[in-house]
């Protein structure tokens, strides 16, 4: 795949698109039901939010979608895939990326090696290529630390591209995280509290990158936040979750007269 | 030079930019250590020089178990049984098969590689500590089955022997470079086998293979959300690993009149563990400052003493009884001041150096 040959890389190497249906999820851990019989669809295209009070099961959620927790009952659909059944490792071929609520980034490697990770799924040379470094291994770093320089752009975090990630500020790590997310040149994009944490013109700034992905690149976002305002602000669907049951789900103007939701979570105000 | 002076690097393709020595300076330097490296059998006599290929091989089984250790952060307690597969496998493949040394050394880091492998497969359910125990136990097995099996030791016709001797081994038929004789042979061999190691080492690292590695010691479970198969990568990074050791493990076999347990005990591991934390865990060229220093310095301690015992024959004799425990002692110490000083290692402080150097007369 050669990358340069795309104005906007991408289009080059992103797995299709298709709607996620939660179907009927149901998680416990012990005597603990985290998930109980959670079901809701995310269109192609949409900027889908998670709410909810601290517990509620956002987290776990989102970690059922992608493979790192085992749903006892129900289905989480992707096209034909069933995530319930993938590996963790599967999701990046089907084009889902995530980014983590506490910083899980990998400390001691530089940004550009962070987002270099994010080309992983999509490099192809083997082991030995790899011990040469010769001619098609060396092209295909080449090519790959091109869409990686987009990314960079996208998010202007061109001044940092070299330093170690562990010695960044808190905001700009997390904006990293989100660049190695997309990275992956992701058809849908999990998100979780990519705010938490920061003053209100960092929020601004994540909030702009979130609308121009979803905008300019066309992902599908799934978005855990706290910041009513954000949410309420750039979210097409809301579902709101409570003790891992989901009480509602609708466009932001619905979710806020929901009588259950404002109980639950929003309050009166 | 004013030229010289840096104020900053600028790159203008991604391929320079992705060099791994992109100023002339730093190639300088390479020129630099390439020269001395070469020019060293000239200085030094015999006696020194086996000292020197020592460093060689243990700068070579470093570099492999910091690709495992230091870079994928699977701890091994098990170096010391992978060097002996290596020895052994080398060994045994010239006195039974016949193979030609060069062949025997290859063979040895492929079945190296497969056992590293096997041992790797606890990696997927065991971490940190845990894993360590686990090579630990790879560690005793291996030095049981040379102790107790008959055949490893070359034991053919009901022998009993504690040691496999080694047919000699001629670097390109020449009977004057025995390879277990000639100091000076085995050197440029070993040479050229630590380049390949560093060059294929350096390499791995800048690709999405080394990258994953790195990924997993960092955080695993990240890295399993970009993409990269545990399972798949630890094992690859077991096989890589223990394909080095085992290449370290046949020149250590083809340099030996005969091999024994005794210098694959978990001493030996342990001791490479210590090179790779004091020359610096996760770096190619910390793998080799580190074999140096632990290599040295035992050499270093007893040439410190003879200057110091002069040429009195009971305190010589003094001497050398309390060597080893000095040894040992030093040993330690040095592992105990690099972890309090700079736990980076050595590959760090040669780093602030230049920098310092760089930058001078500024600080900053």
């Amino acid at each position: 795949m050669q990358l340069s040959r795309f104005a906007r890389p991408y289009e080059a190497d992103r797995p299709p698109a298709y709607p996620l249906q939660v179907e009927n999820v149901f998680l416990s851990f012990g005597g603990v039901n985290a998930l109980s019989d959670v079901s809701f669809t995310v269109g192609v295209g949409e900027i889908f939010a998670i709410i909810g009070p601290n517990g509620a099961g956002k987290t776990s959620m989102l970690n059922c979608i992608c493979g790192l927790y085992r749903p006892q009952r129900g289905r989480i659909l992707y096209g034909s895939t069933n995530l319930v059944k993938s590996p963790p490792f599967h999701l990046p071929r089907l084009g889902i990326a995530r980014s983590f609520q506490n910083i899980e980034l990998f400390s001691h490697m530089s940004v550009l090696d962070n987002l270099m990770l994010g080309r992983h799924v999509h490099m192809r040379k083997n082991v030995f290529s790899a011990l040469l470094y010769w001619g098609a291994a060396q092209r295909e770093e080449i090519d790959h630390r091109r869409f990686v320089e987009y990314v960079i752009d996208l998010l202007e975090i061109q001044n940092i591209r070299k330093q170690t990630v562990g010695a960044l500020a808190y905001g700009l790590q997390k904006r990293v995280e989100l660049g190695r997310a997309l990275a992956i040149n992701p058809s849908l994009l999990l998100l979780d509290e990519p705010m938490a944490g920061m003053n209100a013109e960092e929020k601004e700034d994540i909030a702009r990158y979130v609308l121009d992905i979803n905008e300019e690149w066309g992902v599908t976002i799934i978005l855990i936040e706290h910041d009513m305002g954000v949410v309420m602000d750039i979210s097409d669907q809301i579902a709101v979750l409570d003790f891992g049951r989901c009480i509602a789900t609708g466009t932001p103007a619905e979710v806020k007269e929901n009588p259950d939701v404002v109980r639950a979570y929003l309050g009166k105000g | 030079m004013a030229s010289e002076m840096q104020c900053g690097v600028f790159h203008e393709t991604y391929k320079s930019d992705m060099q791994v020595r992109p100023t002339t300076m730093q190639r300088a330097r390479i020129v630099l250590a390439i020269v001395f490296a070469l020019a060293l059998p000239f200085i030094l006599g015999s006696v020194e020089m086996r000292i020197v290929n020592g460093v060689v091989i243990a700068a070579i089984g470093a570099i492999g178990l910091n690709i495992l250790t230091g870079y994928t952060g699977q701890i091994s307690l098990g170096q010391g049984a992978f060097l002996a597969v290596g020895a052994y496998a080398s060994g045994l493949s010239s006195v039974y098969f016949g193979f030609p040394w060069w062949l025997s050394i290859i063979f040895a880091a492929f079945v190296t590689a497969a056992f590293g492998m096997l041992i790797g497969i606890p990696s997927l359910r065991l971490k940190g500590l845990y894993l360590a125990v686990a090579t630990l136990a790879a560690q005793q097995i291996v030095q049981w089955v040379i102790i107790n099996w008959d055949p490893i030791d070359g034991a053919i016709d009901g022998r009993t022997t504690d040691a496999l001797n080694i047919p000699n081994a001629l670097l390109f038929g020449n009977p004057e470079w025995r390879l277990n004789n000639n100091e000076y042979a085995f050197y440029f061999l070993g040479l050229a086998v630590l380049a390949l190691v560093v060059i294929a080492a350096t390499n791995l690292f800048r690709t999405h293979i080394g990258r994953a590695f790195v990924a997993i010691r960092d955080q695993d479970i990240a890295a399993q959300v970009m993409g990269v198969s545990l399972f798949r990568y630890k094992l690859l990074a077991f096989a890589l690993s223990s394909f080095i050791v085992g290449l370290a493990g046949g020149l250590m076999a083809q340099y030996s009149t005969a091999i024994s347990f005794e210098r694959f005990t978990i001493e030996v591991s342990i001791e490479y563990l210590a090179m790779i934390i004091i020359g610096g865990l996760g770096t190619i060229g910390g793998s080799i400052y580190g074999a140096i220093f632990i290599v040295l310095l035992p050499e270093l301690l007893r040439l410190l003493g003879r200057a110091i015992t002069g040429t009195d024959t009971d305190s010589i004799r003094a001497f050398n009884s309390l060597l080893p425990f000095l040894q040992q002692g030093v040993f330690g110490l040095a592992i105990v001041l690099a972890l309090i000083f700079e736990p980076e290692g050595i590959q760090k402080l040669w780093r602030n150096i230049k920098d310092y150097f760089r930058l001078f007369p500024f600080r900053y």
